[in-house]
């Protein structure tokens, strides 16, 4: 009886007990099963697993069930780009249709030098809260850089860093162009442009070109040479900026040379990173 | 238990016996999952959600199954072969029965699967003595407990992130720790407004 109670009753009860629960979660498993799309879980695979959430899901799961549920395009993942994009669509059975990779690119040159700090910003160190103070920016140019590094926190590829003259860099061969920064920029100015672009422009600001000298040497001034010299019409002045329209563009750089304020950004730096890629 | 005495057990289980404050358990997840105020709440009501579920089953394990039996000795065993099964067992149904809630517990429910507050709260109520409804309040207001005290020191954090003042060798964990003691130390100003 001793032996019994002291030795056989709690193996007997544990066992039991393990037995029972065992046996119960293997039946429940069974009929709370939720059928899912194994082409959920091949999609997954392929996917990087970056979980930048770029295509604008969240995360590579959420990505993975939206092309199966709900329809969406197989080339959203900029982290994949192509080689991706050709699995997804193979495991659909759709076409992967065409998608040029795309970059970050910083549309501001007002560097520490360029557009004066007028105030000296002492609150949190997040851009997003100096955005919020009178004025809009600490800066003298509402419509530019902060400098507090928002987007660099927000990179998951570190291809951000800021600069010493106050402005990030992008490393472009590490940026995937998932568009983080720029939904994290409170001034928006972050866009992502193909990796073909060879003619960017370098500013935000949609003042009158007045305005624009007093507070930045390196703004667009809305003069509108750069639309009157563009041989292709792909350059029109929208609100006093020069907006340019990659799909016209045809590369020949005479908008950069007549440009007075240098804010026309010719692409060395764009075309470097098809070259390494 | 008359219902004033579950008022004040309720009460003193939130404030006086804070789980995380006064009695340090389950303190793994108040540093860990509590640097965002979003991500804490959620842990928080996924700590009373198990809570609950497992006081309940706990008390009917050892009042109906060890005391017979007993075998009083096997609570630490048993109570964690019971909630660990609950646990998965609740994840199961809820992913099939409540994506929506599945989805906001989301990874808190395993992973609070053999925390030491949901096993501490099982043991108190059981060296107490209590009985099914004060168990319950005791669950209930201990999980509460852990759910504000989670909160408060999310939403400290946040405001102390990356703060300039605070010297360097003292920024991110270090200063939670010193600010989860001084909380502690202020939560110990409750003690005695319940005997």
């Amino acid at each position: 009886m001793n032996i019994v109670h002291v030795m056989i009753a709690p193996l007997a009860l544990m066992g039991i007990m393990g037995g029972v629960f065992g046996a119960l979660l293997a039946v429940a498993s069974l009929v709370f099963r939720v059928h899912q799309d194994e082409r959920i879980s091949k999609i997954r695979a392929a996917l990087p697993g970056a979980n930048c959430g770029g295509c604008g899901y969240p995360g590579c799961d959420g990505y993975a069930s939206g092309v199966v549920n709900e329809g969406a395009a197989v080339n959203k993942c900029s982290v994949g780009g192509a080689s991706v994009a050709k699995i997804i669509a193979d495991i659909m059975g759709v076409d992967a249709g065409s998608s040029v990779p795309v970059r970050a690119f910083v549309k501001c040159k007002g560097s520490k030098e360029c557009s004066p700090r007028e105030l000296i910003y002492d609150g949190v160190k997040d851009c997003a809260s100096a955005a919020t103070i009178p004025g809009g920016s600490p800066n003298a140019c509402p419509f530019g850089c902060i400098g507090l590094g928002t987007c660099v926190s927000v990179c998951q590829f570190g291809a951000l860093s800021m600069g010493e003259d106050g402005l990030p860099k992008v490393d472009l061969s590490k940026c995937v162009g998932c568009g983080a920064c720029a939904a994290a920029c409170p001034k928006g100015i972050f866009t992502l442009v193909p990796v073909t672009a060879d003619i960017i422009i370098a500013c935000n600001s949609h003042w009158r070109g007045p305005d624009v000298k007093k507070v930045c040497s390196a703004g667009c001034i809305g003069c509108g040479v750069c639309a009157k010299i563009c041989p292709a019409g792909a350059i029109e002045l929208v609100n006093n900026l020069a907006v340019i329209d990659q799909n016209k563009c045809i590369k020949c750089g005479r908008c950069a040379s007549k440009c007075p304020a240098k804010c026309i950004k010719t692409g060395e730096s764009v075309q470097v990173i098809e070259k390494s890629a | 238990m008359t219902i004033t005495e579950l008022f004040l057990l309720f009460v003193s289980s939130i404030f006086v016996h804070n789980i995380l404050l006064s009695r340090f358990l389950g303190c793994c997840p108040f540093m860990g999952v509590s640097s965002k105020l979003k991500t804490a709440q959620g842990m928080g009501a996924a700590v009373v959600f198990v809570i609950m579920l497992a006081s309940l089953m706990t008390w009917l394990t050892y009042n109906y199954l060890l005391v017979p039996l007993h075998l009083e000795y096997l609570y630490t065993l048993s109570f964690i072969l019971v909630i660990a099964a609950l646990v998965q067992f609740v994840e199961l149904a809820l992913k099939k029965l409540n994506p929506g809630l599945y989805k906001s517990l989301g990874i808190f429910l395993p992973l609070i699967t053999t925390n030491c507050a949901v096993l501490g709260v099982a043991v108190l109520n059981m060296n107490e003595g209590y009985g099914l409804a004060a168990s319950l309040v005791n669950a209930l207001g201990s999980s509460l407990g852990f759910l504000l005290a989670i909160s408060l020191m999310a939403g400290i954090r946040e405001r102390i992130e990356d703060n300039e003042g605070i010297p360097a060798a003292l920024r991110g964990l270090p200063i939670a720790l010193i600010t989860a003691g001084l909380m502690s130390i202020a939560f110990m100003g409750f003690t005695g407004i319940i005997k």
